[in-house]
């Protein structure tokens, strides 16, 4: 019996020559991640257990991002214990904002992950990184305090599922709509503890930030890791970095709790409906569903290939009147990129706010909460109850494109309806 | 480990951001976060949690983020142990790794918001007071065990790693 690539990653970095779900395996980690949320516990965690330098501080990785540029004094005070653990312990992959961005969009911008390494991250979208091909996977602070110590994570090695997605996608269907198709039909536990492995015809023509989106809702589902088997696409894209990429490949007799396979042809762009993303709608099946703020950004859907969607849609026209539309580039380099392209000039001429990047309104920490009943189209990764603000808001996930052409007309709309 | 106290009863699919709001994370101290636990639910949760007190809850608990706040605003909220039917994973290496005692048990159905229930971490039995039933559960495997006998993650790494 063969591996699947999560198996064979786990397997590298744990020395092991054989390995079977249920297992419990101590592995090595490539890189170590933590924000300005869960690093300051990390950190309390590893000093109050009186070691005094992490294991390796080139792959120890820390991004204030979260309520960055710090929204009040609680966060300054927390991202300050970020920026003195960098001193302290010389770590340079430490991003102060002006080079900050969202971290599952800077890290394999920056080429700091790679296709092979095993990652965790004290952040749940940290699986964003199985597009690249890796085992990434999200942790807590406690398991971060212990990597820098010793450089290990323990692990129940999951089983894997896989999605084999064929046919061809419609016009404004992308990642972002397979992810969600893919929860809605499976529901918020579906993976739970699995292994999500995404493959067919449909995904090695998908671009690498739709892939990105798709693993990054990995644990929507309730999936440890998102993996994408590397090829030309992956192998382009990691390409110009200093760091060797290794690749890993399933082998055709690799064991699968379970294969689904789905014909995506006919699939219309998606809507998550409140409360949670498996709550999934085709968009033409809403009506009259007024918003009242448009977010467009997050480590889901907030790369240049999103922003570029939302603004071919936005292009000359206005968001409605009420509709406070708010796009964030997920970091600097994608910022500069859409100034450059011109795409900051058609939000803020179509009345958007265009803001510095930051995790702040997808997880309702700063720069757009929503207040008691009101609603919001977002194209990020989460629509519990509260998420976004008062515990009385309603937020809708989509694609960029829904959400762009929804901001033009005040309502959820598919943006076929939008006129050019 | 014995635990006995009263249950306070939540649904499936009890994500991080209902155990602790964003706007609260903040903070890392557990009695602070404690005061806002399960607030977006039930905003006077934390006043009707008595010390040793147990949450019992649906499928898929935890489930959202890697906040280890959560697992650590309900330890310091006074809750003693959670049974679920099933746990997120994050949420689940999260409460061993802090040392919030938890089972999972397909018998949660039969447990009512109320109950005075008891629960031996050790053989797996939960005993219903109020209904005098007990239901089994399947103990800790012993990797994670040794962690919680440890006393949480550090301190089980602290008996090998070299400072």
């Amino acid at each position: 019996m063969g591996y699947t690539i999560a198996e064979k990653i786990l397997m590298a970095h744990s020395g092991k020559k054989s390995i079977a779900p249920g297992e419990f395996i101590e592995a090595d980690v490539d890189v170590a991640l933590a924000n300005d949320i869960t690093a300051p516990l990390a950190i309390a965690e590893f000093k109050k257990s009186g070691f005094s330098h992490v294991f390796n501080k080139n792959k120890v990785v820390l991004v204030p991002d979260h309520f960055a540029p710090a929204k009040d004094l609680k966060s300054a005070n927390q991202c300050k214990i970020l920026a003195n653990f960098a001193k302290e312990q010389k770590i340079k992959n430490y991003f102060e904002i002006g080079q900050m961005g969202i971290e599952h969009a800077l890290l394999p911008e920056a080429g700091i992950v790679m296709p092979g390494d095993l990652i965790i991250g004290a952040d749940s979208h940290t699986c964003t990184y199985g597009a690249l091909g890796a085992y990434a996977t999200g942790m807590g602070s406690t398991d971060l305090a212990r990597a820098y110590i010793d450089g290990k994570c323990w692990l129940k090695v999951p089983a894997s599922l896989k999605f084999i997605y064929k046919g061809k996608l419609n016009k404004w269907v992308g990642g972002k709509d397979l992810i969600l198709y893919t929860i809605g039909q499976i529901g918020v536990d579906g993976a739970l503890y699995k292994v999500m492995e995404f493959s067919g015809p449909v995904i090695r023509k998908l671009s690498m930030d739709d892939r990105f989106s798709m693993s990054n809702m990995a644990i929507e589902a309730g999936g440890r890791a998102g993996l994408i088997e590397p090829d030309q696409t992956t192998k382009k894209f990691v390409a110009k970095f200093k760091r060797k990429p290794k690749f890993y490949y399933s082998d055709p007799d690799a064991a699968y709790e379970k294969i689904y396979e789905w014909d995506v042809t006919d699939l219309e762009p998606l809507v998550a409906c409140p409360h949670l993303p498996s709550n999934v709608k085709p968009v033409s099946s809403l009506k009259e569903i007024k918003v009242d703020q448009v977010v467009i950004g997050s480590c889901t859907n907030g790369r240049i290939s999103d922003l570029r969607i939302a603004a071919a849609l936005l292009k000359g026209k206005k968001a409605a009147a009420g509709v406070k539309l708010i796009v964030f580039p997920a970091t600097q380099k994608i910022y500069l990129q859409a100034v450059k392209e011109g795409l900051a000039e058609i939000f803020v001429k179509a009345g958007g706010v265009f803001s510095t990047p930051t995790c702040g309104p997808c997880l309702g920490g700063h720069m757009g909460i929503l207040t008691e009943g009101e609603v919001a189209i977002a194209t990020t990764n989460r629509n519990f109850i509260g998420r976004m603000g008062s515990p009385k808001s309603f937020v809708y996930l989509s694609n960029p494109a829904v959400a762009a052409a929804s901001a033009i007309t005040g309502r959820i709309t598919h943006p076929d309806k939008i006129k050019k | 480990m014995i635990i006995k106290g009263k249950v306070h009863k939540f649904s499936d699919d009890i994500n991080t951001d209902d155990i602790i709001a964003a706007k609260y994370l903040v903070s890392t101290d557990a009695q602070e976060l404690g005061k806002h636990c399960m607030e977006t639910i039930n905003p006077n949760f934390s006043q009707s949690v008595s010390p040793g007190d147990i949450i019992v809850a649906g499928r898929n608990f935890g489930c959202g983020s890697s906040r280890e706040h959560a697992p650590l605003a309900i330890k310091g909220c006074g809750v003693a142990a959670v049974i679920a039917k099933s746990f997120a994973a994050i949420f689940f290496r999260n409460a061993i790794n802090i040392g919030l005692p938890f089972l999972e048990s397909a018998d949660v159905d039969k447990i009512n918001d109320g109950d005075i229930i008891e629960i031996d971490l050790s053989s797996g039995v939960i005993k219903n007071i109020t209904q005098g039933k007990d239901y089994r559960t399947q103990a800790f495997p012993d990797f994670l065990q040794r962690i919680v006998e440890s006393g949480g993650l550090i301190n089980y790494i602290k008996k090998y790693a070299k400072k």
